[in-house]
């Protein structure tokens, strides 16, 4: 048994293809793809957001004045 | 692989677009140091990883979506269907698309594709520092990066795309479909952005916002020249037979081609792309009296100018039309800042934007009548055709594209930082850990130092 359908190499080039495992999931392996490029977008978005209200909020006129000063 | 020869061509094709990819990286690498250099020093850490994280995103949705427009589009919708024929072996679900002996060449292709995906992301990215939210920038990074670019290279940078069959299209080296398209997706979120806190006088004058390391902007122009070779390589077949292009080209003689499978020469773009650099360089020095980031700037924009043409044109040819465009370009950008406040941090739209627009147009001219395909019925390359063509590339898929996308960022209050964190800077906001470490160490060295 081979996650990749070959068991040893005795093969002719010509007859190989794909040669990746689980060959057959293709479009599941791509639906979880998607899930993860999507949840990170919206994960990052809301942490972005949460994150400078916070800052607003917590904005010291001292601290702010030194970063002024360091261009 | 049947053959020695068929084996060899597909090898040496293979390996050659490999190399181009990775001289492309260099671009990016390029754009990273030149924005953290012209950033100031309370937004580098953040400008940073805004540009960085361009990388992953644009190549999943690349893999996820755009490679299959590429191939999916070239009529699509003005001029037929989708070819769902050619998409398919494009699809991240084909088996093509993945470790496969029999398919050795697509992961090379996509990639080099992927690359200029990067790169027209990026320029939109160096217009809009130190104010933009990376989670905005990141949706327009894979919009114009895995959506509107590569719609527009399948209609017009596909030997099979109506452009080309209808306008006689003609953009080898990518004015438009690259540059332009950028440009004016970056015009188009910069006019809904805003410029940054003190970029324009209470009187509407503009200041200058300096960078805050010039060596590293310096170094980074010229990785962006380096990769831009490797770009220009990119776009050629290398080596290709009549046979297998299948056009009215005669008899046995194999040929490099541009992206339209029409006859050009390594040597004659090592030639262009070396005298349009010089022309840009020299008149932008003159133009900007010495300035060194508009002269590199111009350099760039000198390339881009006299890039839609560089295939087939004379080396004089290629350094005067890189020697205007970027006069106009960067005339432009003063009267637009000044008329329009836009805040254009490192000169993108002009330098990408209205060069590409230019050389788009200009090729009309200066290779008017001339095949822009080796195919059969194609229009020939025309003035008209190219300026209907640039406007398509800057206007309909760059400008409004970005426009609307920033209003409804905008209209949600996603789009810019607050006012308060673009004083601080966005580093103390945003990464605020390096900000802390520094402040902390320094104290600590400041309290060691007391005590001796």
């Amino acid at each position: 048994m081979s996650t990749i359908g070959y068991e040893s190499w005795a093969v002719d080039m010509a007859d190989v293809g794909a040669m990746y495992p689980f060959q057959g999931a293709e479009v599941p392996m791509v639906i979880i793809g998607v899930v993860f490029w999507l949840g990170w977008h919206i994960s990052q978005a809301r942490r972005e957001t949460a994150h400078f209200e916070e800052v607003a909020k917590m904005s010291d006129p001292e601290k702010v004045a030194k970063m002024l000063e360091r261009y | 692989m049947d053959g020695n020869l068929n084996a060899l061509t597909t090898i040496f094709t293979e390996f050659y677009y490999w190399v181009t990819v990775v001289f492309m990286f260099l671009i990016h690498v390029g754009f990273c140091m030149y924005e953290v250099g012209a950033s100031r020093r309370k937004n580098h850490m953040h400008t940073l990883m805004k540009n960085v994280m361009i990388i992953p995103l644009v190549t999943v949705t690349f893999f996820f979506f755009g490679w299959w427009i590429y191939w999916a589009f070239p009529n699509f919708p003005l001029f037929g269907g989708l070819d769902l024929a050619a998409g398919a072996a494009n699809l991240p679900w084909s088996e093509t698309m993945a470790t496969n002996a029999g398919d050795r060449i697509t992961g090379v292709f996509w990639a080099a594709f992927l690359l200029f995906s990067w790169t027209a992301a990026s320029i939109v990215s160096g217009a809009v520092i130190e104010r933009i939210r990376s989670s905005a920038l990141w949706v327009h990074a894979v919009l114009i990066g895995s959506v509107w670019w590569i719609i527009d290279a399948a209609w017009g940078w596909h030997y099979a795309g109506w452009m080309v069959q209808k306008l006689g299209y003609h953009d080898a080296y990518a004015s438009g479909v690259i540059h332009a398209i950028a440009g004016g997706y970056a015009l188009g979120v910069l006019l809904v952005l805003g410029p940054r806190l003190g970029k324009f006088a209470p009187d509407g004058t503009p200041r200058d916002i300096p960078p805050h390391n010039p060596w590293m902007v310096t170094l980074g122009i010229f990785m962006i020249y380096t990769g831009f070779w490797g770009f220009y390589a990119a776009c050629n077949v290398p080596l290709i037979s009549p046979e297998v292009i299948g056009g009215q080209i005669t008899g046995t003689t194999w040929t490099a081609t541009n992206i339209y499978l029409a006859p050009t020469t390594l040597g004659a773009i090592t030639f262009n792309f070396l005298l349009s650099l010089s022309g840009g360089l020299m008149a932008s020095y003159m133009v900007s009296k010495g300035d060194a980031f508009w002269t590199f700037s111009g350099g760039l924009a000198g390339i881009i100018g006299a890039s839609a043409g560089n295939d087939l044109y004379h080396p004089m040819q290629a350094l005067i039309i890189g020697a205007i465009v970027p006069v106009i370009a960067y005339k432009l950008h003063y009267w637009v800042e000044r008329k329009f406040k836009i805040d254009d941090a490192v000169g993108a739209v002009a330098v990408h934007g209205y060069a590409g627009f230019m050389g788009v147009v200009i090729a009309g001219f200066v290779l008017w009548g001339a095949p822009s395909s080796p195919f059969e019925g194609y229009a020939a390359i025309n003035p008209l055709g190219q300026l209907v063509g640039a406007i398509i590339m800057f206007g309909v898929l760059g400008f409004l594209p970005g426009y609307v996308t920033a209003r409804i960022q905008a209209a949600r209050g996603t789009l810019r930082i607050p006012p308060e964190v673009e004083l601080q800077g966005l580093d103390f906001a945003e990464h605020h850990a390096y900000e802390d470490a520094v402040a902390e160490i320094t104290a600590a060295n400041a309290e060691h130092l007391k005590s001796k």
